[in-house]
């Protein structure tokens, strides 16, 4: 037994969950665990339940079936307080979502003063440091309508991390981004990686999911194909369909950038 | 004839119209916005019951209205036909109003919900801090609208006895024989207000505008 592994620590533990809507299966029986300071990324086709498994793991909806432990809390568990347990989770919506109304410095810092109750002199200081760690502390004073795609997402990265999540999920984050501006809120993430921070990343971004993930896993029509280190899926897949997925999207990927 | 005071006679009345639009559409505002919320964001039960309120409301002539809830109103708590008829008037708004409200929440999407729940904040605090301070802004112009309508009902308490505008107008139209001299005065005094009003509200509206690029 390696050290490393004596170290790993779950903090996110999925066991048995089946969502369903009416009489189909979103997703059934996932299994998962995430490890700290792991960064996985789940890819599959559209529609195959990979943004409600996230909702799932946020209580932002309810599973039918199974359980999610979030360290030793079992957080599918009757009589769970669900709004404490988001604050222990950080989201990244594919599109944005910042709260319009509010300055980027006052986005990252209304859930510190409304939610954690910190003082605002507190608040100020922690949001515009988290405003720093993605680059935009010379925004702090934008409306989300100031500001381009790729910085409200970073905005809204900051506001997630303001919390101090253990874990933090991303909703295909650079999907609803211009190409150009994709590469910034990649790197924003990759840094968010290197500094261990443990992330749940659904995307097609191939590129950041072979680079970065410490495993990927492959979901397609409601369950787990196959998981595996990056470079066992991209280069030895043992499934036929993961192979064919990764091909075609690599292919895909290839065009965009022939086009550029 | 002293045209000038009897003039001056009409204009006395604004007092009793601003006053009762300043208790009605405020009264209705509140109203209006706790009905659309419980509408939009409670069981199935208050949505219907809201939605009952709000047709049943909006189907009835605002006249017709005001006389059943005045009566209502001044049997059960003695008021007078001002503090009564300004009540009866502003519930008559409130269905409009949730309608207003109602609908400026469902455009602040629900996404803004989600967004404010991700981060740990309670349904009433995302209701609170994110839901309505956009849509109360999003209200504004349709807002504006209702604000005229209410103003200009506000003659129908005329008919309980309330001497506003109308009512004055009504008076020194039947003592001078001067129909026209009396009513016109009275619709100038309502557009003037109506007028100011919606000009206030268009700026409150700039003012209040989120800041974006074109």
């Amino acid at each position: 037994m390696t050290l490393e592994f004596v170290m790993a620590k779950p903090i996110l533990t999925i066991k048995n969950l089946t969502k369903k809507y009416g009489g189909n299966a979103v997703f059934h029986n996932i299994d998962l665990t995430v490890n700290e300071g792991d960064t996985i990324v789940i890819i599959g086709p559209s529609g195959t339940g990979k943004s409600t498994l996230l909702r799932c793991i946020n209580l932002l909806t309810c599973a039918d079936e199974g359980q999610i432990w979030l360290d030793d809390l079992e957080i599918t568990a009757k009589g769970c307080d669900d709004d404490r347990v988001r604050q222990h989770i950080g989201m990244v919506f594919q599109n944005f979502l910042l709260f319009n109304h509010l300055t980027a410095l006052d986005n990252v810092m209304l859930g510190l003063t409304k939610v954690k109750h910190m003082k605002p002199e507190e608040a100020r200081v922690k949001a515009l440091s988290e405003l720093e760690r993605v680059g935009l502390s010379d925004r702090a004073d934008h409306y989300p309508g100031q500001l381009s795609g790729g910085q409200q997402q970073r905005v809204a990265i900051a506001r997630a991390l303001a919390m101090d999540p253990r874990i933090m999920l991303f909703d295909e984050p650079t999907s609803a981004l211009d190409p150009e501006l994709i590469g910034e809120v990649l790197e924003v993430m990759r840094k968010l990686a290197l500094e261990g921070m443990t992330m749940l990343v659904v995307t097609h971004e191939m590129g950041f999911a072979r680079e970065v993930a410490d495993r990927i896993v492959f979901l397609e029509k409601g369950s787990i194909v196959e998981e595996g280190s990056p470079d066992d899926l991209f280069y030895h897949p043992k499934n036929e369909r993961t192979r064919e997925f990764l091909w075609k999207i690599t292919e895909l990927y290839g065009k965009k950038e022939e086009n550029k | 004839m002293d045209v000038a005071k009897f003039l001056q006679y009409i204009a006395s009345g604004t007092a009793y119209t601003v006053g009762v639009t300043l208790i009605s559409l405020p009264a209705g505002l509140i109203l209006g916005t706790l009905l659309a919320l419980l509408n939009v964001y409670s069981g199935r039960l208050s949505k219907w019951l809201t939605n009952l309120y709000s047709t049943v409301m909006r189907g009835i002539p605002p006249i017709v209205l005001l006389f059943i809830l005045y009566f209502i109103v001044s049997g059960s708590i003695n008021l007078s036909p001002f503090l009564a008829g300004s009540i009866s008037l502003g519930i008559v708004s409130s269905a409009y109003q949730m309608e207003i409200v109602r609908g400026a929440i469902l455009s602040v999407s629900g996404g803004q919900m989600m967004a404010a729940r991700a981060i740990g904040m309670t349904k009433r605090q995302a209701i609170r801090n994110v839901i309505l301070p956009q849509t109360l802004r999003l209200a504004i112009p349709p807002w504006s609208n209702e604000a005229a309508i209410v103003i200009k009902d506000s003659s129908l308490v005329y008919a309980l006895g309330v001497p506003e505008i109308l009512r004055r107008a009504q008076l020194i139209s039947a003592s001078t024989q001067q129909p026209f001299l009396a009513f016109a005065a009275a619709a100038v005094i309502y557009f003037i207000l109506v007028f100011i009003t919606s000009r206030l509200l268009d700026r409150l509206e700039k003012r209040l505008r989120i800041p974006a690029n074109p």
